[in-house]
C-alpha cells in the first residue's frame, strides 16, 4: 500500500480540514499517512486551538508537521505546540515524493 | 559513471500576487532545486503569468516611496532565479505554460526558458517523472 502525505493549508475550521475524513480512512486502512501543515494549516499547530479532525489524526498515530516557516510568519513558537506536532522544514515534502510517497495537497 | 538525476513534475494553478499557495509552490521548486533534481513546471490557469515578462516594479504615490524604496518582488525574477538555481545545483527547469491559458490572459511575452504547451505536455511529464504533485487553486 501506498505511503501518503496530506497537505493542508487552510484553516481549522475549514469542512474537512486536514483531508481527516481520507487520511483518516487510510492510516485506519494501514497505509502510511502523515499531515504537513502550511499557510494558515499551520494556525491549527498551535497548543489550545480548536482542532478536532487535527486531534483524531493524532491519536490514530498520523505524524503531524507544521512548515516552520509559516509558525515563523505567525509567531507561533515551538513550545506552543500541540502536543504531536513536529515543526518541519518543507523539504518533508520533496522528501517524500522522492521517496515515492503519494503527496496530496488536500 | 554518471547519476541520474531524480525528476518531479509540479502543476501549478494560482496567478501571481494572489495566493500563499504561490510562494509555498516556489519556495517547493527552490528546495527541489537545491537538490539538484530535474524539474518538470506545467502552469495552468493564472499561473502562467507566474513568468510574464511585462511585470513592473512600481512606485507608491501613497506612501510617497520611488519604486526602488518599494522594492517589489516579481515573480518573473523568482522563475528566473529558480532556473539558475537548479542548473547552479547541475539540474534543470522545463517550464511549460498552457498555450490557451496564455492566449486567454495575453501573456504570451516571457522571460527566457518558459515554453508554450498543451496539457498533453503535463500527461508526458507525470509519465516521465518519479513523482508528481499537484497544487490546487482552493487549497
Amino acid at each position: 500500500m501506498p505511503n501518503y502525505l496530506f497537505i493542508e493549508s487552510r484553516g481549522a475550521s475549514t469542512r474537512d480540514a486536514f483531508g481527516g475524513t481520507l487520511a483518516g480512512a487510510l492510516a485506519r486502512d494501514g497505509a502510511g499517512v502523515a499531515l504537513l501543515l502550511v499557510q494558515n494549516g499551520a494556525l491549527a499547530a498551535r497548543h489550545g486551538a480548536s482542532a478536532p479532525l487535527l486531534d483524531d489524526l493524532t491519536a490514530a498515530g498520523v505524524p503531524v508537521f507544521a512548515d516552520e516557516f509559516a509558525l515563523l510568519e505567525r509567531g507561533i513558537p515551538r513550545d506552543r505546540l500541540r502536543p504531536g506536532v513536529e515543526p518541519s522544514p518543507l523539504d518533508i515534502v520533496i522528501d517524500r515524493l522522492l521517496d515515492g510517497w503519494q503527496v496530496i495537497w488536500h | 559513471m554518471t547519476t541520474e538525476r531524480p525528476l518531479l513534475a509540479f502543476a501549478l494553478m494560482d496567478a501571481p500576487f494572489e495566493s500563499a499557495r504561490t510562494t509555498t509552490a516556489l519556495r517547493l521548486l527552490d528546495a527541489a532545486a537545491r537538490r539538484g533534481c530535474d524539474l518538470k513546471v506545467f502552469a495552468y490557469e493564472g499561473a502562467v503569468l507566474l513568468p510574464f515578462a511585462r511585470q513592473q516594479a512600481h512606485p507608491n504615490a501613497v506612501h510617497g516611496r520611488s519604486a526602488e524604496e518599494e522594492n517589489h518582488l516579481l515573480p518573473k525574477d523568482i522563475v528566473a532565479a529558480l532556473v539558475a538555481q537548479a542548473a547552479h545545483h547541475g539540474g534543470n527547469i522545463d517550464w511549460v505554460n498552457c498555450g490557451l491559458c496564455v492566449d486567454e490572459r495575453g501573456a504570451g511575452d516571457t522571460i527566457a526558458g518558459v515554453r508554450r504547451g498543451t496539457p498533453n505536455d503535463f500527461w508526458q511529464m507525470v509519465k516521465d517523472a518519479r513523482n508528481t504533485l499537484v497544487i490546487p487553486t482552493h487549497g
